[in-house]
Protein backbone atom coordinates (compact mmCIF):
# COMPACT_ATOMS: atom_id res chain seq x y z
CA UNK A 1 0.00 0.00 0.00
CA UNK A 2 1.09 3.55 -0.64
CA UNK A 3 1.54 5.62 2.49
CA UNK A 4 1.26 8.71 0.33
CA UNK A 5 0.02 9.25 -3.22
CA UNK A 6 0.11 12.69 -4.74
CA UNK A 7 -1.25 13.20 -8.21
CA UNK A 8 -1.04 16.34 -10.32
CA UNK A 9 -0.86 18.58 -7.25
CA UNK A 10 -1.06 22.28 -8.06
CA UNK A 11 -0.83 25.21 -5.70
CA UNK A 12 -1.18 28.79 -6.82
CA UNK A 13 -1.06 31.40 -4.06
CA UNK A 14 -3.31 34.47 -4.11
CA UNK A 15 -0.42 36.65 -5.27
CA UNK A 16 -0.16 34.47 -8.38
CA UNK A 17 2.93 32.50 -7.32
CA UNK A 18 2.66 28.96 -8.60
CA UNK A 19 4.43 26.99 -5.87
CA UNK A 20 3.51 23.56 -7.25
CA UNK A 21 3.00 22.93 -10.94
CA UNK A 22 1.41 19.50 -10.97
CA UNK A 23 3.62 17.17 -8.98
CA UNK A 24 3.25 13.40 -8.77
CA UNK A 25 4.88 11.68 -5.81
CA UNK A 26 4.40 8.33 -4.16
CA UNK A 27 5.81 6.82 -0.99
CA UNK A 28 5.30 3.19 -0.12
CA UNK A 29 4.39 2.05 3.36
CA UNK A 30 7.50 1.51 5.50
CA UNK A 31 9.79 3.56 3.27
CA UNK A 32 12.18 6.31 4.31
CA UNK A 33 11.97 8.99 1.62
CA UNK A 34 13.38 12.44 1.10
CA UNK A 35 12.03 15.43 -0.71
CA UNK A 36 14.95 17.57 -1.76
CA UNK A 37 15.02 20.96 -3.32
CA UNK A 38 16.46 24.46 -3.02
CA UNK A 39 14.71 27.19 -1.03
CA UNK A 40 11.36 28.08 -2.59
CA UNK A 41 11.19 24.85 -4.59
CA UNK A 42 7.78 23.92 -3.14
CA UNK A 43 8.75 21.35 -0.46
CA UNK A 44 7.07 23.09 2.47
CA UNK A 45 4.00 23.90 0.36
CA UNK A 46 3.67 20.21 -0.55
CA UNK A 47 3.98 19.20 3.10
CA UNK A 48 1.53 21.94 4.09
CA UNK A 49 -1.07 20.54 1.70
CA UNK A 50 -0.56 16.95 2.90
CA UNK A 51 -1.02 18.05 6.51
CA UNK A 52 -3.94 20.48 5.86
CA UNK A 53 -2.01 23.63 6.70
CA UNK A 54 -2.20 24.85 3.11
CA UNK A 55 -5.21 24.70 0.77
CA UNK A 56 -4.44 23.04 -2.55
CA UNK A 57 -5.54 24.54 -5.85
CA UNK A 58 -6.09 21.20 -7.60
CA UNK A 59 -4.91 17.60 -7.67
CA UNK A 60 -5.34 14.68 -5.32
CA UNK A 61 -3.56 13.65 -2.13
CA UNK A 62 -4.17 10.31 -0.50
CA UNK A 63 -2.70 9.19 2.81
CA UNK A 64 -2.94 5.43 3.26
CA UNK A 65 -5.71 5.58 0.63
CA UNK A 66 -7.67 8.22 2.54
CA UNK A 67 -8.37 11.12 0.20
CA UNK A 68 -7.82 14.44 1.97
CA UNK A 69 -10.84 15.85 0.10
CA UNK A 70 -13.30 13.27 1.38
CA UNK A 71 -11.72 11.58 4.42
CA UNK A 72 -9.59 14.33 5.88
CA UNK A 73 -9.98 13.27 9.52
CA UNK A 74 -8.85 9.70 8.82
CA UNK A 75 -5.97 10.98 6.70
CA UNK A 76 -4.89 13.36 9.47
CA UNK A 77 -4.97 10.54 12.05
CA UNK A 78 -2.28 8.73 10.06
CA UNK A 79 0.15 11.68 9.95
CA UNK A 80 2.61 13.09 12.46
CA UNK A 81 4.21 16.40 11.47
CA UNK A 82 7.48 17.93 12.58
CA UNK A 83 7.40 21.39 11.00
CA UNK A 84 10.35 23.50 9.98
CA UNK A 85 9.55 26.36 12.38
CA UNK A 86 9.01 26.00 16.11
CA UNK A 87 5.23 25.98 16.54
CA UNK A 88 4.48 25.00 20.11
CA UNK A 89 3.38 27.33 22.89
CA UNK A 90 6.65 28.65 24.28
CA UNK A 91 5.04 29.32 27.66
CA UNK A 92 3.67 25.84 28.17
CA UNK A 93 5.24 22.99 30.11
CA UNK A 94 7.00 20.43 27.94
CA UNK A 95 4.92 17.49 29.15
CA UNK A 96 1.69 19.48 28.69
CA UNK A 97 2.55 20.20 25.04
CA UNK A 98 2.84 16.49 24.29
CA UNK A 99 -0.15 15.42 26.45
CA UNK A 100 -2.40 18.06 24.88
CA UNK A 101 -1.40 17.04 21.38
CA UNK A 102 -2.40 13.46 22.22
CA UNK A 103 -5.73 14.83 23.44
CA UNK A 104 -6.36 16.58 20.12
CA UNK A 105 -6.01 13.17 18.49
CA UNK A 106 -8.59 11.68 20.86
CA UNK A 107 -6.17 9.76 23.07
CA UNK A 108 -7.44 9.36 26.66
CA UNK A 109 -5.43 11.34 29.21
CA UNK A 110 -4.01 8.35 31.08
CA UNK A 111 -2.68 6.79 27.86
CA UNK A 112 -1.48 10.20 26.71
CA UNK A 113 0.60 10.54 29.88
CA UNK A 114 2.12 7.07 29.41
CA UNK A 115 3.05 7.84 25.81
CA UNK A 116 4.41 11.25 26.74
CA UNK A 117 6.74 9.58 29.23
CA UNK A 118 7.76 6.99 26.62
CA UNK A 119 8.61 9.49 23.87
CA UNK A 120 10.16 12.13 26.13
CA UNK A 121 12.42 9.40 27.54
CA UNK A 122 13.31 8.12 24.06
CA UNK A 123 14.21 11.65 23.00
CA UNK A 124 16.11 12.40 26.22
CA UNK A 125 13.70 15.11 27.37
CA UNK A 126 12.10 13.37 30.35
CA UNK A 127 14.26 15.25 32.85
CA UNK A 128 12.98 18.50 31.37
CA UNK A 129 9.29 17.53 31.43
CA UNK A 130 8.28 20.19 33.97
CA UNK A 131 10.28 22.99 32.34
CA UNK A 132 8.72 25.74 30.27
CA UNK A 133 9.39 24.98 26.61
CA UNK A 134 11.07 28.28 25.74
CA UNK A 135 13.94 27.38 28.07
CA UNK A 136 14.97 24.47 25.84
CA UNK A 137 17.94 24.64 23.47
CA UNK A 138 17.35 24.58 19.69
CA UNK A 139 18.12 20.86 19.44
CA UNK A 140 15.83 20.05 22.35
CA UNK A 141 12.99 22.03 20.77
CA UNK A 142 13.36 19.94 17.62
CA UNK A 143 13.27 16.76 19.69
CA UNK A 144 10.19 18.01 21.51
CA UNK A 145 8.44 18.49 18.18
CA UNK A 146 9.37 14.92 17.23
CA UNK A 147 7.94 13.60 20.53
CA UNK A 148 4.79 15.64 19.96
CA UNK A 149 4.45 14.29 16.41
CA UNK A 150 4.82 10.69 17.60
CA UNK A 151 2.51 10.76 20.61
CA UNK A 152 -0.53 9.59 18.63
CA UNK A 153 1.66 6.90 17.03
CA UNK A 154 1.18 7.92 13.40
CA UNK A 155 1.85 5.56 10.50
CA UNK A 156 3.46 8.37 8.49
CA UNK A 157 5.93 10.82 9.99
CA UNK A 158 6.72 13.94 7.98
CA UNK A 159 9.73 16.03 8.99
CA UNK A 160 10.36 19.39 7.37
CA UNK A 161 14.06 20.17 7.75
CA UNK A 162 14.25 18.50 11.16
CA UNK A 163 17.96 19.00 11.68
CA UNK A 164 18.29 22.56 10.42
CA UNK A 165 20.46 24.55 12.78
CA UNK A 166 21.28 21.73 15.19
CA UNK A 167 24.81 20.63 15.97
CA UNK A 168 26.33 17.53 14.44
CA UNK A 169 26.01 15.42 17.59
CA UNK A 170 22.30 16.13 17.95
CA UNK A 171 21.83 15.61 14.21
CA UNK A 172 23.44 12.20 14.33
CA UNK A 173 21.44 11.12 17.37
CA UNK A 174 18.29 12.24 15.56
CA UNK A 175 19.28 10.19 12.51
CA UNK A 176 19.73 7.12 14.69
CA UNK A 177 16.35 7.67 16.29
CA UNK A 178 14.64 8.12 12.92
CA UNK A 179 16.29 4.98 11.55
CA UNK A 180 15.08 3.07 14.61
CA UNK A 181 11.44 4.15 14.32
CA UNK A 182 11.50 3.52 10.57
CA UNK A 183 12.66 -0.05 11.28
CA UNK A 184 9.73 -0.35 13.68
CA UNK A 185 7.41 0.33 10.76
CA UNK A 186 6.79 4.07 10.60
CA UNK A 187 6.95 5.50 7.09
CA UNK A 188 9.10 8.63 7.06
CA UNK A 189 9.29 11.52 4.64
CA UNK A 190 11.77 14.28 5.26
CA UNK A 191 12.84 17.40 3.54
CA UNK A 192 16.38 18.47 4.15
CA UNK A 193 19.13 20.74 3.00
CA UNK A 194 21.72 18.28 4.30
CA UNK A 195 22.01 15.99 1.32
CA UNK A 196 24.34 13.80 3.30
CA UNK A 197 21.33 13.21 5.55
CA UNK A 198 19.16 12.06 2.65
CA UNK A 199 21.93 9.85 1.25
CA UNK A 200 22.52 8.24 4.62
CA UNK A 201 18.89 7.76 5.64
CA UNK A 202 16.63 7.53 2.64
CA UNK A 203 15.97 4.66 0.29
CA UNK A 204 14.04 6.92 -2.06
CA UNK A 205 14.57 10.50 -3.06
CA UNK A 206 12.52 13.03 -5.02
CA UNK A 207 14.13 16.23 -6.19
CA UNK A 208 11.81 19.20 -6.55
CA UNK A 209 12.68 22.47 -8.19
CA UNK A 210 10.50 25.45 -9.13
CA UNK A 211 7.35 23.52 -8.30
CA UNK A 212 8.13 20.43 -10.36
CA UNK A 213 9.58 17.05 -9.45
CA UNK A 214 12.61 16.85 -11.71
CA UNK A 215 13.85 13.44 -10.58
CA UNK A 216 12.69 10.68 -8.29
CA UNK A 217 13.51 7.11 -7.57
CA UNK A 218 15.66 4.89 -5.36
CA UNK A 219 18.62 6.80 -3.94
CA UNK A 220 20.99 4.11 -5.24
CA UNK A 221 19.58 4.34 -8.78
CA UNK A 222 19.75 8.11 -8.81
CA UNK A 223 23.34 8.08 -7.65
CA UNK A 224 24.18 5.63 -10.43
CA UNK A 225 23.20 8.36 -12.88
CA UNK A 226 26.03 10.49 -11.64
CA UNK A 227 28.72 10.41 -14.32
CA UNK A 228 31.55 12.10 -12.49
CA UNK A 229 32.79 12.53 -8.97
CA UNK A 230 35.29 15.10 -7.78
CA UNK A 231 37.96 13.95 -5.33
CA UNK A 232 40.08 16.22 -3.21
CA UNK A 233 43.61 14.86 -2.71
CA UNK A 234 45.89 16.09 0.06
CA UNK A 235 49.57 15.69 -0.83
CA UNK A 236 52.62 15.08 1.35
CA UNK A 237 54.96 17.40 -0.63
CA UNK A 238 54.05 20.78 -2.15
CA UNK A 239 53.78 20.95 -5.94
CA UNK A 240 55.16 23.72 -8.11
CA UNK A 241 52.74 23.09 -10.99
CA UNK A 242 49.73 20.98 -11.92
CA UNK A 243 50.98 17.45 -12.69
CA UNK A 244 50.01 15.97 -16.09
CA UNK A 245 47.48 13.22 -15.36
CA UNK A 246 46.32 11.98 -18.79
CA UNK A 247 42.55 11.68 -19.08
CA UNK A 248 41.77 13.35 -15.77
CA UNK A 249 40.65 16.94 -15.27
CA UNK A 250 42.93 18.28 -12.55
CA UNK A 251 42.80 21.56 -10.65
CA UNK A 252 45.40 22.69 -8.17
CA UNK A 253 43.71 24.28 -5.16
CA UNK A 254 46.95 25.12 -3.32
CA UNK A 255 50.51 23.76 -2.98
CA UNK A 256 49.43 20.51 -1.38
CA UNK A 257 45.83 20.07 -2.60
CA UNK A 258 44.52 18.80 -5.91
CA UNK A 259 40.97 18.34 -7.18
CA UNK A 260 40.55 15.54 -9.69
CA UNK A 261 37.38 14.69 -11.61
CA UNK A 262 36.94 10.94 -12.13
CA UNK A 263 34.23 9.78 -14.50
CA UNK A 264 32.55 6.40 -14.63
CA UNK A 265 34.77 4.99 -17.39
CA UNK A 266 37.87 5.69 -15.33
CA UNK A 267 39.03 4.22 -12.08
CA UNK A 268 40.78 5.53 -9.04
CA UNK A 269 43.55 2.86 -9.16
CA UNK A 270 44.71 4.20 -12.50
CA UNK A 271 44.76 7.70 -11.06
CA UNK A 272 46.92 6.55 -8.16
CA UNK A 273 49.18 4.73 -10.60
CA UNK A 274 49.79 7.96 -12.51
CA UNK A 275 50.42 9.85 -9.27
CA UNK A 276 52.93 7.20 -8.10
CA UNK A 277 54.78 7.37 -11.43
CA UNK A 278 55.34 11.07 -10.75
CA UNK A 279 56.37 10.38 -7.12
CA UNK A 280 53.41 12.27 -5.76
CA UNK A 281 52.37 10.91 -2.38
CA UNK A 282 48.73 11.27 -1.33
CA UNK A 283 48.14 11.49 2.43
CA UNK A 284 44.31 11.58 2.31
CA UNK A 285 41.40 11.74 -0.10
CA UNK A 286 37.75 12.78 0.14
CA UNK A 287 34.76 13.56 -2.08
CA UNK A 288 34.53 17.27 -2.77
CA UNK A 289 30.79 17.16 -2.02
CA UNK A 290 28.69 14.14 -1.24
CA UNK A 291 27.43 12.29 -4.26
CA UNK A 292 23.80 13.21 -3.83
CA UNK A 293 24.72 16.85 -3.52
CA UNK A 294 26.63 16.61 -6.78
CA UNK A 295 23.65 15.02 -8.50
CA UNK A 296 21.33 17.59 -6.95
CA UNK A 297 23.39 20.52 -8.12
CA UNK A 298 23.69 19.08 -11.62
CA UNK A 299 19.93 18.49 -11.86
CA UNK A 300 18.91 21.84 -10.45
CA UNK A 301 21.40 23.68 -12.62
CA UNK A 302 20.28 21.67 -15.62
CA UNK A 303 23.64 19.94 -16.08
CA UNK A 304 22.22 16.49 -15.44
CA UNK B 1 -8.33 -0.80 21.51
CA UNK B 2 -10.23 1.42 19.12
CA UNK B 3 -12.41 4.09 20.65
CA UNK B 4 -15.33 5.62 18.81
CA UNK B 5 -14.95 8.76 16.73
CA UNK B 6 -17.41 10.54 19.02
CA UNK B 7 -15.33 9.70 22.09
CA UNK B 8 -12.14 10.82 20.32
CA UNK B 9 -13.77 14.13 19.44
CA UNK B 10 -15.03 14.54 22.98
CA UNK B 11 -11.49 13.97 24.34
CA UNK B 12 -10.22 16.61 21.90
CA UNK B 13 -12.88 19.07 23.07
CA UNK B 14 -12.08 18.29 26.71
CA UNK B 15 -8.39 18.90 26.04
CA UNK B 16 -9.05 22.38 24.64
CA UNK B 17 -11.29 23.20 27.62
CA UNK B 18 -8.71 21.99 30.17
CA UNK B 19 -6.04 23.99 28.36
CA UNK B 20 -8.18 27.14 28.18
CA UNK B 21 -9.43 26.99 31.77
CA UNK B 22 -5.89 26.24 32.92
CA UNK B 23 -4.76 29.39 31.12
CA UNK B 24 -7.48 31.51 32.77
CA UNK B 25 -6.53 30.24 36.23
CA UNK B 26 -2.77 30.38 35.62
CA UNK B 27 -2.88 34.06 34.68
CA UNK B 28 -5.75 34.95 37.05
CA UNK B 29 -4.17 38.27 37.84
CA UNK B 30 -4.76 39.26 34.21
CA UNK B 31 -8.00 37.41 33.58
CA UNK B 32 -10.04 37.66 36.78
CA UNK B 33 -8.74 40.54 38.87
CA UNK B 34 -8.99 43.53 36.45
CA UNK B 35 -12.77 43.20 35.78
CA UNK B 36 -13.34 42.80 39.53
CA UNK B 37 -11.45 46.03 40.24
CA UNK B 38 -13.19 47.94 37.42
CA UNK B 39 -16.63 46.80 38.54
CA UNK B 40 -15.87 47.67 42.16
CA UNK B 41 -15.09 51.21 41.00
CA UNK B 42 -18.34 51.32 39.01
CA UNK B 43 -20.28 50.24 42.10
CA UNK B 44 -18.57 52.86 44.27
CA UNK B 45 -18.78 55.77 41.81
CA UNK B 46 -22.02 55.18 39.89
CA UNK B 47 -23.90 53.04 42.37
CA UNK B 48 -22.95 54.50 45.73
CA UNK B 49 -21.82 58.12 45.15
CA UNK B 50 -23.93 59.18 42.15
CA UNK B 51 -26.65 56.52 42.53
CA UNK B 52 -27.66 57.75 45.98
CA UNK B 53 -28.71 61.04 44.34
CA UNK B 54 -30.52 59.41 41.38
CA UNK B 55 -33.32 57.86 43.35
CA UNK B 56 -35.29 54.79 42.26
CA UNK B 57 -35.36 53.25 38.80
CA UNK B 58 -37.91 50.59 37.84
CA UNK B 59 -38.88 50.36 41.49
CA UNK B 60 -35.33 49.61 42.67
CA UNK B 61 -32.48 51.63 44.08
CA UNK B 62 -30.08 52.79 41.36
CA UNK B 63 -27.40 50.50 42.79
CA UNK B 64 -29.67 47.45 42.53
CA UNK B 65 -30.81 48.52 39.05
CA UNK B 66 -27.33 48.78 37.56
CA UNK B 67 -25.90 45.70 39.31
CA UNK B 68 -27.27 43.13 36.76
CA UNK B 69 -26.07 45.35 33.91
CA UNK B 70 -22.59 45.60 35.37
CA UNK B 71 -22.43 41.84 35.94
CA UNK B 72 -23.51 41.27 32.34
CA UNK B 73 -21.01 43.86 31.08
CA UNK B 74 -18.16 42.03 32.80
CA UNK B 75 -19.34 38.68 31.41
CA UNK B 76 -19.52 40.09 27.88
CA UNK B 77 -16.08 41.71 27.92
CA UNK B 78 -14.39 38.76 29.67
CA UNK B 79 -15.77 36.01 27.44
CA UNK B 80 -14.91 38.03 24.33
CA UNK B 81 -11.44 38.94 25.58
CA UNK B 82 -10.65 35.37 26.56
CA UNK B 83 -11.26 33.81 23.17
CA UNK B 84 -9.88 36.65 21.08
CA UNK B 85 -6.61 36.76 23.02
CA UNK B 86 -6.19 33.01 23.37
CA UNK B 87 -7.01 32.13 19.76
CA UNK B 88 -5.03 35.02 18.31
CA UNK B 89 -2.12 34.10 20.59
CA UNK B 90 -2.27 30.55 19.23
CA UNK B 91 -2.37 31.90 15.69
CA UNK B 92 0.47 34.35 16.28
CA UNK B 93 2.64 31.73 18.00
CA UNK B 94 1.62 29.21 15.32
CA UNK B 95 0.59 26.62 17.89
CA UNK B 96 -2.91 26.73 16.42
CA UNK B 97 -1.27 24.37 13.89
CA UNK B 98 -1.33 21.71 16.61
CA UNK B 99 -5.11 21.77 16.23
CA UNK B 100 -5.22 22.25 12.48
CA UNK B 101 -3.14 19.14 11.76
CA UNK B 102 -5.18 17.03 14.19
CA UNK B 103 -8.30 15.14 13.16
CA UNK B 104 -10.43 17.18 15.55
CA UNK B 105 -13.44 18.52 13.59
CA UNK B 106 -13.79 22.29 13.28
CA UNK B 107 -17.02 22.38 15.30
CA UNK B 108 -15.17 20.83 18.25
CA UNK B 109 -12.40 23.42 18.00
CA UNK B 110 -15.03 26.19 18.04
CA UNK B 111 -16.90 24.57 20.95
CA UNK B 112 -13.68 24.10 22.92
CA UNK B 113 -12.65 27.74 22.66
CA UNK B 114 -16.21 28.92 23.32
CA UNK B 115 -16.36 26.77 26.45
CA UNK B 116 -13.13 28.40 27.65
CA UNK B 117 -14.64 31.85 27.05
CA UNK B 118 -17.86 30.93 28.82
CA UNK B 119 -15.97 29.61 31.85
CA UNK B 120 -13.98 32.82 32.18
CA UNK B 121 -17.11 34.93 31.62
CA UNK B 122 -18.95 33.03 34.34
CA UNK B 123 -16.04 33.14 36.79
CA UNK B 124 -15.80 36.90 36.36
CA UNK B 125 -19.63 37.17 36.58
CA UNK B 126 -19.62 35.28 39.89
CA UNK B 127 -16.82 37.47 41.21
CA UNK B 128 -18.64 40.68 40.25
CA UNK B 129 -21.89 39.33 41.75
CA UNK B 130 -20.10 38.73 45.04
CA UNK B 131 -18.73 42.29 44.91
CA UNK B 132 -22.22 43.62 44.09
CA UNK B 133 -23.58 41.92 47.20
CA UNK B 134 -21.36 44.14 49.31
CA UNK B 135 -23.25 47.15 47.95
CA UNK B 136 -26.82 45.97 47.45
CA UNK B 137 -29.21 43.06 47.95
CA UNK B 138 -29.96 40.94 44.87
CA UNK B 139 -32.70 38.32 44.71
CA UNK B 140 -32.85 36.00 41.74
CA UNK B 141 -36.50 36.32 40.75
CA UNK B 142 -36.22 34.01 37.73
CA UNK B 143 -33.20 31.72 38.23
CA UNK B 144 -33.61 29.85 34.93
CA UNK B 145 -33.75 33.10 32.92
CA UNK B 146 -30.76 34.49 34.83
CA UNK B 147 -28.56 31.45 34.28
CA UNK B 148 -29.61 30.69 30.72
CA UNK B 149 -29.23 34.32 29.59
CA UNK B 150 -25.79 34.73 31.17
CA UNK B 151 -24.51 31.48 29.67
CA UNK B 152 -25.98 32.11 26.22
CA UNK B 153 -24.66 35.68 26.18
CA UNK B 154 -21.19 34.42 27.10
CA UNK B 155 -21.49 31.97 24.16
CA UNK B 156 -22.41 34.82 21.79
CA UNK B 157 -19.41 36.92 22.77
CA UNK B 158 -17.01 34.00 22.86
CA UNK B 159 -17.98 33.28 19.26
CA UNK B 160 -17.51 36.97 18.47
CA UNK B 161 -14.02 36.83 20.00
CA UNK B 162 -13.14 33.77 17.94
CA UNK B 163 -14.22 35.44 14.69
CA UNK B 164 -12.25 38.56 15.60
CA UNK B 165 -9.17 36.43 16.27
CA UNK B 166 -9.53 34.58 12.97
CA UNK B 167 -9.50 37.85 11.03
CA UNK B 168 -6.88 39.58 13.18
CA UNK B 169 -3.46 39.89 11.59
CA UNK B 170 -1.74 41.88 14.33
CA UNK B 171 -2.29 42.63 18.02
CA UNK B 172 -3.94 45.99 17.20
CA UNK B 173 -6.71 44.14 15.36
CA UNK B 174 -7.60 42.32 18.57
CA UNK B 175 -8.40 45.57 20.39
CA UNK B 176 -10.30 47.40 17.64
CA UNK B 177 -13.63 45.59 18.03
CA UNK B 178 -13.76 45.75 21.86
CA UNK B 179 -12.76 49.43 21.87
CA UNK B 180 -14.85 50.79 19.02
CA UNK B 181 -17.83 48.43 18.93
CA UNK B 182 -18.25 46.34 22.07
CA UNK B 183 -17.68 49.02 24.72
CA UNK B 184 -19.98 51.66 23.15
CA UNK B 185 -22.72 49.09 22.52
CA UNK B 186 -22.45 47.84 26.11
CA UNK B 187 -22.60 51.36 27.58
CA UNK B 188 -25.58 52.16 25.34
CA UNK B 189 -27.16 48.77 26.08
CA UNK B 190 -29.14 49.88 29.11
CA UNK B 191 -26.54 49.01 31.73
CA UNK B 192 -26.88 52.37 33.51
CA UNK B 193 -30.37 53.47 32.50
CA UNK B 194 -33.77 52.34 31.29
CA UNK B 195 -34.38 53.07 27.62
CA UNK B 196 -37.76 54.49 28.68
CA UNK B 197 -35.77 57.49 29.89
CA UNK B 198 -34.65 58.20 26.29
CA UNK B 199 -36.56 60.27 23.69
CA UNK B 200 -38.81 58.08 21.49
CA UNK B 201 -36.47 58.24 18.49
CA UNK B 202 -33.52 57.09 20.57
CA UNK B 203 -35.62 54.34 22.10
CA UNK B 204 -36.14 52.94 18.57
CA UNK B 205 -32.44 53.29 17.76
CA UNK B 206 -31.47 51.66 21.06
CA UNK B 207 -33.58 48.63 20.16
CA UNK B 208 -31.19 47.91 17.28
CA UNK B 209 -28.49 47.17 19.86
CA UNK B 210 -28.46 43.42 20.65
CA UNK B 211 -26.69 43.99 23.97
CA UNK B 212 -29.77 45.88 25.20
CA UNK B 213 -31.76 42.63 25.00
CA UNK B 214 -29.12 40.61 26.84
CA UNK B 215 -28.72 43.14 29.65
CA UNK B 216 -32.48 43.52 30.06
CA UNK B 217 -33.17 39.79 29.96
CA UNK B 218 -30.55 39.29 32.67
CA UNK B 219 -31.99 42.15 34.72
CA UNK B 220 -35.41 40.51 34.33
CA UNK B 221 -33.94 37.26 35.69
CA UNK B 222 -32.57 38.99 38.79
CA UNK B 223 -34.98 41.89 39.46
CA UNK B 224 -38.03 40.89 37.44
CA UNK B 225 -38.07 44.13 35.40
CA UNK B 226 -37.17 44.64 31.75
CA UNK B 227 -37.54 47.26 29.01
CA UNK B 228 -38.03 44.60 26.34
CA UNK B 229 -39.88 41.30 25.87
CA UNK B 230 -37.98 38.26 27.17
CA UNK B 231 -39.09 36.15 24.21
CA UNK B 232 -37.54 38.67 21.82
CA UNK B 233 -34.34 38.64 23.87
CA UNK B 234 -34.05 34.83 23.69
CA UNK B 235 -34.79 34.90 19.95
CA UNK B 236 -32.04 37.48 19.33
CA UNK B 237 -29.52 35.62 21.49
CA UNK B 238 -30.24 32.24 19.87
CA UNK B 239 -30.25 33.75 16.38
CA UNK B 240 -26.88 35.37 17.13
CA UNK B 241 -25.45 32.06 18.35
CA UNK B 242 -26.61 30.18 15.27
CA UNK B 243 -25.35 32.90 12.92
CA UNK B 244 -21.96 33.34 14.62
CA UNK B 245 -21.39 29.60 15.08
CA UNK B 246 -22.15 28.93 11.39
CA UNK B 247 -19.85 31.77 10.36
CA UNK B 248 -17.05 30.45 12.61
CA UNK B 249 -17.36 27.01 11.02
CA UNK B 250 -17.29 28.55 7.56
CA UNK B 251 -14.10 30.47 8.43
CA UNK B 252 -12.35 27.43 9.88
CA UNK B 253 -13.47 25.16 7.05
CA UNK B 254 -12.05 27.54 4.46
CA UNK B 255 -9.01 28.29 6.56
CA UNK B 256 -9.62 32.05 6.45
CA UNK B 257 -6.73 33.72 8.28
CA UNK B 258 -5.34 30.30 9.19
CA UNK B 259 -4.32 28.52 6.00
CA UNK B 260 -2.73 30.00 2.88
Amino acid sequence: MNALSIHNLVKTYKNGTQALKGIDFEVQEGEFSALLGPNGAGKTTAIGIITSLVNKTSGTVKVFDYDIDTEIERAKSCIGLVPQEINFNQFEKISDIVINQAGFYGIPRRLAKQRTEKYLKQLSLWDKRDDISRTLSGGMKRRLMIARALVHEPKLLILDEPTAGVDIEVRRSMWMFLKKINKEGITIILTTHYLEEAEDLCRRVAIIDKGRIIEQGRTRDLLAKLHTETFVLNLREPLQQVPPLDGYAVTQVDDTTLEVEVNKSQDVNMLFGLLSQQHIQVTSMRNKVNRLEELFVRLVEGKG
Amino acid sequence: MRISRFRENYIGFQTIVIKEVGRVLRIWIQTLVPPAITMTLYFIIFGSLIGSRVGQLGGFSYMAYIAPGLIMMSVITSSYANVVSSFFGAKFGRHVEELLVSPLPNYMIVLGYVAGGVVRGLLVGILVTVIALFFTRLHMVHPFVTLSVVILTAVVFSLGGLINAVFAKKFDDVTIVPTFILTPLTYLGGVFYSINMLPVVWQHIARANPILYMVNAFRYGILGVSDIGIGTAYAIILFSIIGLFSFSLYLLHNGVGLRS
